[in-house]
C-alpha cells in the first residue's frame, strides 16, 4: 500500500508552511468570529440564535441546501456519467459549461435566475399559470442553490468514474448479471464515497450562499429568509455580536453536518474494503 | 525559474494594480445609491468652483451603496472624507460607534447638514387599476405593495415611518399605528434589501400594485420608463425624508483635507447646487406641505435615535409585524 517514507524531501518545512498557512488564512478569521460572539453575554446569545425568526431561518437554510444538494448529486451524477461514459458531439463544450457557475458572480446568477423565474419571466410565467411558485418562494431558493452547487457534484464524481475499471462490469456481465444488477452491485458501491463528498460540498456551499439567493428568495421573515441574510440584517443594525452569534451557530451546524458525512463516508469505505 | 518568477509577478500585478500617482489632493464622498447621478454633476461643479476660488485642482471621488452599508464601511475604516447618507441615524451611528465623526456634527453645517430632501410617494400601474389614492388603500386586502426591508435599507425606514405617521394621524394611538403598519406589511410579497432592488421588483418583475418610494426615485423611474405609464400618487400625509451630510473628522485630519471637505459640504447649500438637486428631483426649502401632502419630520419621533430604538431595533415594532405569536 502506501510507502512509509515519502520520496519528497522537506517534510518538516512543508508541514510548517501548511500549518502556518491554514492558521493565518482559516483559523485566525474563525477565532476572531468566535471571539466576537463570545463577547456576547449568554442570554443575548441565546436570544440572537433562538428567536423564532432565527430558528425558522436555520431550518430554511439547512433544508433548502440539503434538498439542492440531493438534486445536484442525482442530476450531477447523471451528467458526470454521460460525460465520462458516452461520446457525443459538443461534449467538450458541455464539460466546460459545468464550471460556469463557479466563475459567474453570484449576484449575477441571482439576478438572472430571478429574471427567468419571476412571474413575468420566460419560465416563471408558464409556472405561474400552472399555479406553481418559482421566484420569491422556497422553490426559488432551491433553484439558486442547485445552480451554484452543480459543479461541486459533477466535479467530485467525474474523476472517480473516469478511474473506474470497466473490467468488473464486463466480468459481471459474462457471469450473467443483468444491467440493473451490474449498476446496483458493481458500479454504484464504489461511487458512494464520491457521492457523499459531492453532497457534502454542495450542502456546505448552499448553507453559506448569500449573493444569488437574496435576489430570488423574497426575503420574508419566517418564510423565505435565509440565515446569511439575517446575519447581514444584524450587521446593518450594527449588532456585530448578534451577527457573530448567528454565524457561529451556522458554522457549527455546517461543521457537524460535514463531519457526520465524512464519518459516513469513512464507514462505507471501510465496509466496502471488508466485503471486497 | 526567472520566467516563473516573472509570471508570478505579473499575476501579482494583475491582482494589485498600482495606484495612479496622485499629484493633487482628492476627497472621497461616501454616499448612498440614489444620489449617484446628482453627485457626479455636483462634483464637477465643485471641482471647477474650487479651482476658481483657490487655484488648486482637487479631485472628488464618490462611492455608493446602501446607506447603512456605507456607514458601516466608514466605521470599519473606509477613508471617506465626507459622508452624504440617507438619514441622520447613519451618521449618528458613525459618530457613536467609531468616534470618527464629532458628536456635534449637526451643528457644523447649515440646516443640520441637510441641503436637499425628498418625501415618500406611491407609484402605481398604468391607469391605477386598484384605485390607490392614500395609505389606507395600500392596506386593503388584495392589494400588493412593494417596499424594501427597513432593517437593511435606510430609504425603507422612511417608508415605514411615513406609513406609521398615517396610522398615528388616523387613530391618534400607537396601537392604531401599529395595527395599520401590520396590515400594510402583510400586503408586501417581497422584502428587497434595498430601494433599487424594490424598484426592480416593481418595474422589471412587475410584482405589486404599488411601489412605496422616495419622490425623487419615483420621478426618475417615470422618466426612465415612460412606456410603462406608472402613475405617481401623493398620499395625504408623508415624511420629510432628509439625507444628511458631515465630514469625517479623523479622515480629514489625517489626510489634510478638512478645508476641501468643509467647502464641499457648504457648497451643497449654494444656489447652483440647489438647482442641481432640483434637476435630480430632490426638493430644496422648508415646505410644510407638497402638492397637498402634509409632511412630518423626524422630530415627531424625537429624532433618529428614538425612532431607531422604537421601530427598527431587535424586537421593535417592525419585528412585531412578523412575530409569529401575533399572526
Amino acid at each position: 500500500m502506501l510507502k512509509q517514507r515519502t520520496p519528497l524531501p522537506g517534510f518538516g518545512l512543508s508541514l510548517g508552511v501548511t500549518v502556518f498557512y491554514l492558521g493565518v488564512m482559516v483559523l485566525l478569521p474563525l477565532s476572531a468570529l468566535f471571539a466576537a460572539s463570545g463577547a456576547l453575554p449568554w442570554d443575548s446569545f441565546v436570544r440572537a440564535v433562538g428567536s423564532p425568526r432565527a430558528v425558522a431561518a436555520f431550518q430554511l437554510t439547512v433544508g433548502t441546501s440539503a434538498l439542492a444538494a440531493a438534486l445536484n448529486v442525482f442530476f450531477g451524477g447523471l451528467t458526470a456519467w454521460a460525460l465520462v461514459r458516452y461520446r457525443f458531439p459538443g461534449k467538450k463544450i458541455i464539460d466546460g459549461l459545468i464550471d460556469l457557475p463557479f466563475a459567474l458572480p453570484t449576484a449575477v446568477a441571482g439576478i438572472t435566475l430571478t429574471e427567468l423565474y419571476a412571474p413575468t419571466g420566460w419560465l416563471g410565467r408558464p409556472l405561474a399559470a400552472l399555479g406553481l411558485p418559482a421566484a420569491f418562494s422556497r422553490v426559488g431558493i432551491v433553484i439558486a442553490l442547485v445552480f451554484i452547487g452543480l459543479p461541486f457534484a459533477v466535479r467530485t464524481l467525474q474523476p472517480v468514474l473516469e478511474d473506474m475499471d470497466r473490467d468488473m462490469e464486463e466480468a459481471a456481465s459474462t457471469l450473467g448479471a443483468g444491467r440493473w444488477q451490474i449498476f446496483r452491485r458493481v458500479v454504484f458501491p464504489p461511487l458512494v464515497p464520491a457521492l457523499l463528498t459531492g453532497f457534502a460540498l454542495t450542502l456546505a456551499r448552499g448553507i453559506g450562499e448569500y449573493g444569488s439567493v437574496i435576489f430570488i428568495a423574497g426575503n420574508m421573515p419566517l418564510k423565505t429568509e435565509i440565515v446569511p441574510l439575517l446575519i447581514m440584517t444584524r450587521l446593518e443594525q450594527y449588532d456585530t455580536g448578534g451577527a457573530a452569534a448567528l454565524a457561529t451557530v451556522l458554522l457549527l451546524v455546517s461543521f457537524v453536518l460535514l463531519f457526520s458525512i465524512n464519518a459516513l463516508q469513512a464507514w462505507t469505505r471501510r465496509r466496502q474494503g471488508a466485503s471486497a | 525559474m526567472a520566467r516563473r518568477a516573472r509570471a508570478a509577478l505579473a499575476l501579482a500585478a494583475l491582482a494589485f494594480p498600482a495606484g495612479a500617482a496622485t499629484p493633487s489632493r482628492e476627497i472621497l464622498n461616501a454616499s448612498y445609491d440614489a444620489t449617484r447621478a446628482f453627485y457626479q454633476e455636483y462634483n464637477r461643479w465643485f471641482e471647477a468652483h474650487w479651482r476658481e476660488k483657490t487655484g488648486e485642482t482637487v479631485v472628488v471621488r464618490q462611492s455608493h451603496g446602501g446607506s447603512g452599508k456605507q456607514a458601516r464601511a466608514v466605521i470599519d475604516g473606509l477613508e471617506a472624507d465626507v459622508v452624504t447618507l440617507a438619514l441622520a441615524g447613519d451618521i449618528d451611528a458613525i459618530a457613536e460607534r467609531s468616534g470618527h465623526i464629532a458628536p456635534n456634527w449637526r451643528e457644523r453645517l447649515p440646516s443640520g447638514g441637510v441641503s436637499y430632501y425628498s418625501t415618500i410617494v406611491f407609484l402605481t400601474r398604468r391607469g391605477n387599476p386598484k384605485n390607490i389614492r392614500d395609505w389606507e388603500d395600500l392596506a386593503r386586502p388584495g392589494v400588493s405593495v412593494i417596499t424594501p426591508n427597513p432593517k437593511t435599507s435606510g430609504g425603507a425606514r422612511w417608508n415605514f415611518l411615513a406609513a406609521w405617521a398615517h396610522g398615528l394621524d388616523l387613530t391618534k394611538t400607537e396601537a392604531g399605528a401599529r395595527e395599520f403598519v401590520t396590515r400594510l406589511y402583510r400586503n408586501v410579497p417581497v422584502l428587497d434589501s434595498g430601494a433599487r432592488g424594490a424598484a426592480m421588483t416593481f418595474g422589471r418583475r412587475r410584482l405589486g400594485d404599488a411601489l412605496i418610494a422616495w419622490e425623487s426615485e419615483a420621478l426618475l423611474l417615470q422618466r426612465d420608463f415612460p412606456e410603462e405609464g406608472w402613475e405617481l400618487v401623493r398620499p395625504s400625509i408623508s415624511v420629510r425624508a432628509e439625507p444628511c451630510a458631515a465630514w469625517v473628522d479623523d479622515v480629514v485630519v489625517r489626510r489634510g483635507t478638512r478645508d476641501v471637505a468643509e467647502a464641499y459640504l457648504k457648497g451643497l447649500h449654494a444656489p447652483a447646487a440647489a438647482d442641481l438637486a432640483r434637476r435630480h428631483f430632490f426638493r430644496v426649502g422648508e415646505d410644510k406641505t407638497i402638492n397637498g401632502t402634509r409632511l412630518v419630520s423626524i422630530d415627531a419621533w424625537g429624532g433618529w435615535r428614538a425612532a431607531q430604538r422604537t421601530h427598527f431595533s431587535e424586537g421593535g415594532t417592525f419585528d412585531e409585524i412578523f412575530d409569529p405569536g401575533r399572526r
